[in-house]
């Protein structure tokens, strides 16, 4: 299928891995799957009943990858559920993400609802980059629920950035641990303007010996508002350990309300926030490289959100 | 050539003004290694801060190859040719070592230069360039990259703030060496901040700050048996024997 410059623009941008019509895929463009494809080991069904895909991907598949990008060039809400199936000992990296090139003055909003079933001793990255371009008027809102079930000895990697242009997003992420499983989280966030972002996240570690590391990274600019609810919930022997930082600038604001809970006597659970402007050390430091004030900035949010 | 003419620096704290450098008066020559020694809260750092142009000063000016350079910025100075490492220098969320160190030289360096960088401050290249300037290194790791930083580019005046402060001793020897190589090369002049004799000894002028005002100038020669023979008795324990440092 031959894919307009718009819509490959945005792709450029939410698919950092690069989306090409091979392997599995799935494009859903404006509220239709537009093109899809399969690989020997990952299959992609369209779901009968509500709008969305299920995708079963093989115990046999070795560091494989399969994408699935939402672009929006129209207004109009569109639901989507996905739901993602991987067998036993599977190794496989999803590339979702969604980007909105908004047009004329009403809202553009997609709510993507990912489920995500994994068997044991499975190998899963699933990276999620949201965006948003298009002028003031057209309303651009992402609200991504994202439900995870790892099972035993299972990794599970979960990479999201929302970087720019989304004016509203509410964010809900459920992860369940079996025994053994670890998980990884990676969030980073943007907001500038009157942008209004949440972000609430639960981990349950069921099993005996799971783990997770939540690492939330964020920078507030504008009078933009962002509040981050991360819940970690220790029901064995466990360690979790999350982190969100946040560099506030302007007349932003951001909240960070940890919430952590212990439900056995091993469960480790360990929560670090931080929020404060850039600093002043940093600034300079770059500054005696020979870059103004304005690229130092610039350096260090980018790095920051790496 | 760096000129300073008659520099002051006042601070007003609780309504009350005090004074931190006082008609502090010198100059560096291009490949001349000028080394500031003197006691703790003398004005070392707030002197070396002022030519970096992170503070500015309340009276009296900077002139670099004969341009006054009183009143740029610190990113403006850089251009104009000065080198500055911090005696605490800050840590970066997210920023990788090779990125670090590209940005300090100005263009992206081949994997070669910076193993060349980090290896002349002690550093195992493969084992540090992608890892993140943040707090999982150590104080000596961060102040050596700091070091590197300012070698990863040609400067006219380089500016080392305690260079020492946290490195051990086997990197020490080999930073010595590469002080010494720099000035061997006569081209950029220095200025290190140091409360080190081996460093105090391959100065070519050392000067005394003390109570924010230079309170001896002169040669190795000169100003070493002063500084070093009057605490002899005291702290004995300062000399270094066979490439070991005792002591401080």
């Amino acid at each position: 299928m031959e894919i307009n410059g718009v819509t490959k623009q945005v792709l450029d941008v939410i698919d950092s891995y690069g989306f090409k019509q091979e392997g599995a895929y799935n494009l859903r463009l404006d509220g239709m799957a537009v093109c899809h494809g399969d690989s020997r080991h990952i299959h992609i069904v369209k779901k009968e009943d509500v709008a969305g895909i299920d995708i079963f991907i093989s115990g046999e598949a070795r560091n494989e990858q399969v994408h699935i990008p939402v672009v929006m060039t129209k207004e109009g809400i569109d639901v989507v559920y996905n739901d993602f199936y991987v067998e036993d000992g599977a190794d496989v990296t999803i590339v979702a993400g969604c980007g909105i090139h908004g047009s004329g003055c009403s809202e553009s909003r997609h709510d993507g609802i990912h489920s995500f079933h994994v068997g044991k001793n499975a190998n899963v990255k699933y990276v999620e980059n949201h965006y948003a371009e298009g002028p003031k008027s057209a309303s651009k809102v992402l609200n991504p629920v994202t439900k995870i079930y790892v099972g035993e000895g299972s990794v599970f990697t979960l990479e999201t950035a929302q970087i720019k242009g989304v004016d509203r997003t509410k964010r809900e992420t459920f992860v369940e641990l079996s025994e053994g499983a670890k998980l990884f989280v990676t969030e980073k966030l943007m907001t500038d303007e009157e942008q209004d972002a949440v972000s609430d996240m639960e981990i349950r570690l069921l099993g005996e010996h799971s783990s997770a590391q939540i690492i939330s990274r964020s920078v507030a600019k504008g009078t933009s508002r962002q509040v981050f609810h991360p819940k970690a919930i220790g029901e064995n022997l466990c360690r979790a350990h999350v982190q969100c930082d946040s560099i506030i600038m302007d007349k932003a604001e951001v909240s960070s309300i940890p919430e952590i809970n212990a439900r056995h006597v091993d469960a480790q659970i360990i929560h670090e926030a931080a929020i404060g402007r850039i600093n002043d050390e940093q600034m300079m430091k770059l500054q005696t490289f020979g870059l103004s004030e304005e690229e130092a900035e610039g350096v260090i949010i980018e790095n920051f959100l790496r | 050539m760096l000129q300073v003419e008659h520099l002051s620096y006042e601070v007003t704290a609780e309504g009350r003004q005090s004074e931190i450098l006082s008609d502090v008066s010198f100059s560096v020559a291009d490949g001349e290694m000028l080394v500031i020694t003197g006691p703790n809260g003398g004005g070392k750092s707030t002197l070396a801060k002022l030519l970096a142009g992170i503070n500015r000063p309340t009276g009296g000016r900077i002139l670099l190859d004969g341009k006054d350079i009183t009143e740029l910025s610190i990113d403006e100075r850089a251009k104009a040719g000065i080198g500055f490492a911090f005696q605490q220098p800050p840590r970066f969320k997210g920023m990788t070592v090779r990125r670090f160190l590209n940005l300090a030289a100005g263009r992206s360096l081949t994997e070669d230069e910076c193993c060349g960088l980090l290896g002349s401050v002690g550093l195992c290249a493969m084992e540090y360039i992608d890892r993140e300037v943040d707090a999982t290194l150590s104080g000596g790791e961060v102040k050596r990259i700091e070091i590197a930083t300012v070698l990863a580019k040609e400067h006219d005046l380089c500016i080392f703030d305690e260079p020492e402060a946290g490195i051990d001793l086997w990197s020490f020897s080999m930073l010595v060496k590469r002080f010494e190589k720099i000035h061997k090369e006569r081209k950029a002049g220095m200025i290190l901040i140091s409360h080190q004799e081996r460093i105090i000894r391959m100065a070519d002028r050392i000067m005394v700050i003390s109570n924010g005002q230079v309170e001896r100038m002169g040669g190795a020669g000169e100003v070493m048996p002063q500084l070093f023979g009057e605490e002899v008795e005291s702290c004995a324990c300062r000399q270094q024997k066979g490439g070991v440092l005792c002591g401080d």
